[in-house]
């Protein structure tokens, strides 16, 4: 599987670290439910079809990267940056 | 017909005739009292003890697919009880016990092989946790000694002990550990529920899952509604998928784990080895081929097959245990999706639907757990407590705390 790094280009998908699902949305953490905790840590959408994935270049720019992939046959139809243009530490 | 040395020799002497279909091929009715969804070594084995240990017989089995064509008939077939936490060490030790006892339950050949099963250390630290490991399984009953670099050198004389960089220092073994066929565990529980009463449906995708006012009140699938008051998922690798029709969202990611064959050889590694200073296992079938496996891929996958980086990493590994490999060609690889959970551990446990049960969470260990797993189940569904020896595979301990994290990984499924 080949994964097109916006700053890097096509590269091996062995260069890039999995994190998982990319839209958790963390809850504030002392306002947080447990039950609302307990979802952002553990529970999964898990679908079979289109996923929204953190992946982070590792042996490359390392930078971290949305990547939205196709689980049943790994058909890759983005990758942008994790964080948007512009709001990146330093820009 | 009962298989037995007898029918055997009549049925040689009839020149192989008269054999029946192992289990029948029946319509579903409209209704049961328990539906099984899933039709692997889980699903089997829950419905043949449900049948054969709780009498309850108006029970069927749905398999999308055909009986067997899942992970049970995927798997590299290790099976041992070789577990360091206290939530897991007396369940597996049950399941061992089974095997022990499965071909005389079953009246099958499952072809339990206790041929042991060593995991190599390679390290002091290393060493220590495996010494560990092996006393608390020592102190709940099941048996283990830890070897020196000599001890594995007289079992496995081939290995390469002068790697500089992953020295083989010596292992834990399980002798009661060891291998049994796969797809003859899926047929021999298959059989023994067929026989009991237990309609075995293939080719019936369950499509939907009916609840009222909180209620499981059956399922649609794709042969036509079919009512019950319980309904069991026992889906491994589309757990989240089937989880979802009830509106269940799970600790679950799907992942894929690869496996590999080897060309058939003359006997050449006795036992089951793994290999600690990368991720590498490795055995021998009884028809000459070298089983052996490693990492799971690493991200989701819906897909059942897997990507080569994998393959390079598994040869690598396997070539730092044993260089002779390298003059073995590879015949076959191919791969499974597994549910991975969040702590690395299964879970077997009621929903906050009623009536609706869940047995998911298996990773890459499930093979091991089939007997326990369905008794553990069946258990549940028909006292509606859990089986002592699973009363630590909650739902509710991602909520709660009650984590069983073997390898401390955190909430991570493919690290575990
Ligand atoms: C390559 C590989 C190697 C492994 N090696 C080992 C090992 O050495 N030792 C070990 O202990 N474990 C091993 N495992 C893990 C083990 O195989 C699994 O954990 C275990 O088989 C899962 O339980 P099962 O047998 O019930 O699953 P499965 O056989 O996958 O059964 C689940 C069934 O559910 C069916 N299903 C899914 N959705 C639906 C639906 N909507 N309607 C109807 N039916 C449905 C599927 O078709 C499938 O037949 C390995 C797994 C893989 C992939
Ligand atoms: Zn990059």
């Amino acid at each position: 599987m080949l994964i097109s790094c916006p700053h890097c280009g096509a590269r091996d998908s062995q260069e890039f670290a999995y994190l998982g699902a990319a839209d958790l949305q963390r809850p504030d953490g002392l306002e947080a439910s447990l039950a609302a905790m307990t979802d952002y840590v553990y529970l999964r959408e898990n679908p079979a079809g289109r996923l929204r994935e953190l992946w982070y270049h590792r042996g490359g720019c390392g930078r971290w990267l949305v990547v939205t992939r196709d689980t049943r046959n790994h058909r890759i139809e983005a990758v942008e940056p994790a964080r948007p243009k512009g709001t990146e530490a330093g820009a | 017909m009962r298989y037995s040395v007898f029918s055997l020799v009549s049925q040689a002497l009839r020149g192989h005739q008269g054999w029946q279909p192992a289990w029948r091929n029946p319509e579903p009715k409209r209704e049961y009292s328990v539906l099984i969804i899933g039709g692997g070594g889980h699903g089997l084995a829950t419905a043949h003890y449900l049948a054969s240990r709780y009498g309850i017989t108006d029970v069927a089995v749905l398999e999308k697919g055909y009986l067997g064509s899942g992970n049970i008939g995927r798997n590299t077939t290790i099976i041992r009880s070789n577990y360091l936490l206290p939530g897991n060490t007396p369940f597996y030790e049950l399941s061992m016990q089974l095997w022990e006892g499965l071909e005389k339950d079953l009246n099958y050949n499952a072809m339990v092989s206790q041929r042991g099963v060593l995991n190599l250390y390679h390290s002091d630290a290393q060493r220590d946790a495996y010494a560990r490991r092996g006393n608390a399984m020592r102190l709940a009953g099941v048996d283990s000694e830890l070897l020196d670099r000599e001890g594995v050198r007289q079992m496995h004389p081939y290995f390469d002990y002068d790697n500089a960089r992953f020295p083989i220092q010596g292992g834990l073994l399980q002798r009661r550990g060891g291998t049994a066929r796969h797809d003859a565990v899926a047929w021999g529980y298959a059989r023994a529920a067929d026989q009991r009463g237990v309609d075995l449906i293939q080719h019936c995708e369950v499509t939907g899952i009916t609840v009222e006012n909180g209620r499981v009140t059956g399922v649609e699938t794709t042969r036509g509604p079919i009512r019950a008051a319980k309904v069991a998922m026992v889906v491994a690798g589309s757990s989240s998928q089937v989880a979802a029709m009830a509106g269940l969202r799970l600790p679950i990611e799907s992942h894929v784990l690869q496996a590999f064959v080897s060309e058939g050889l003359k006997p050449l590694i006795d036992g089951v080895v793994t290999f600690g200073a990368g991720h590498f296992y490795i055995s021998q079938s009884d028809k000459g081929g070298l089983v052996f496996g490693g990492d799971i891929d690493g991200y989701n996958s819906y897909a059942q097959r897997g990507n080569l980086p994998v393959i390079e990493d598994v040869m690598e590994a396997g070539m730092g245990l044993w260089p002779g490999l390298g003059r073995i060609r590879m015949l076959r690889h191919w791969g499974g999706v597994m549910d991975m959970s969040m702590d690395g551990s299964p879970i077997i446990d009621t929903t906050p639907v009623e009536g609706l049960y869940l047995n998911a969470g298996w990773c890459y260990g499930g093979f091991k757990a089939t007997p326990a797993s369905g008794l553990c189940l069946a258990h549940l569904i028909a006292t509606g407590a859990p089986h002592p020896v699973a009363a630590a595979y909650r739902l509710d301990r991602f909520a709660t705390g009650h984590l069983i994290d073997e390898k401390g990984a955190g909430a991570q499924p493919n690290l575990h």
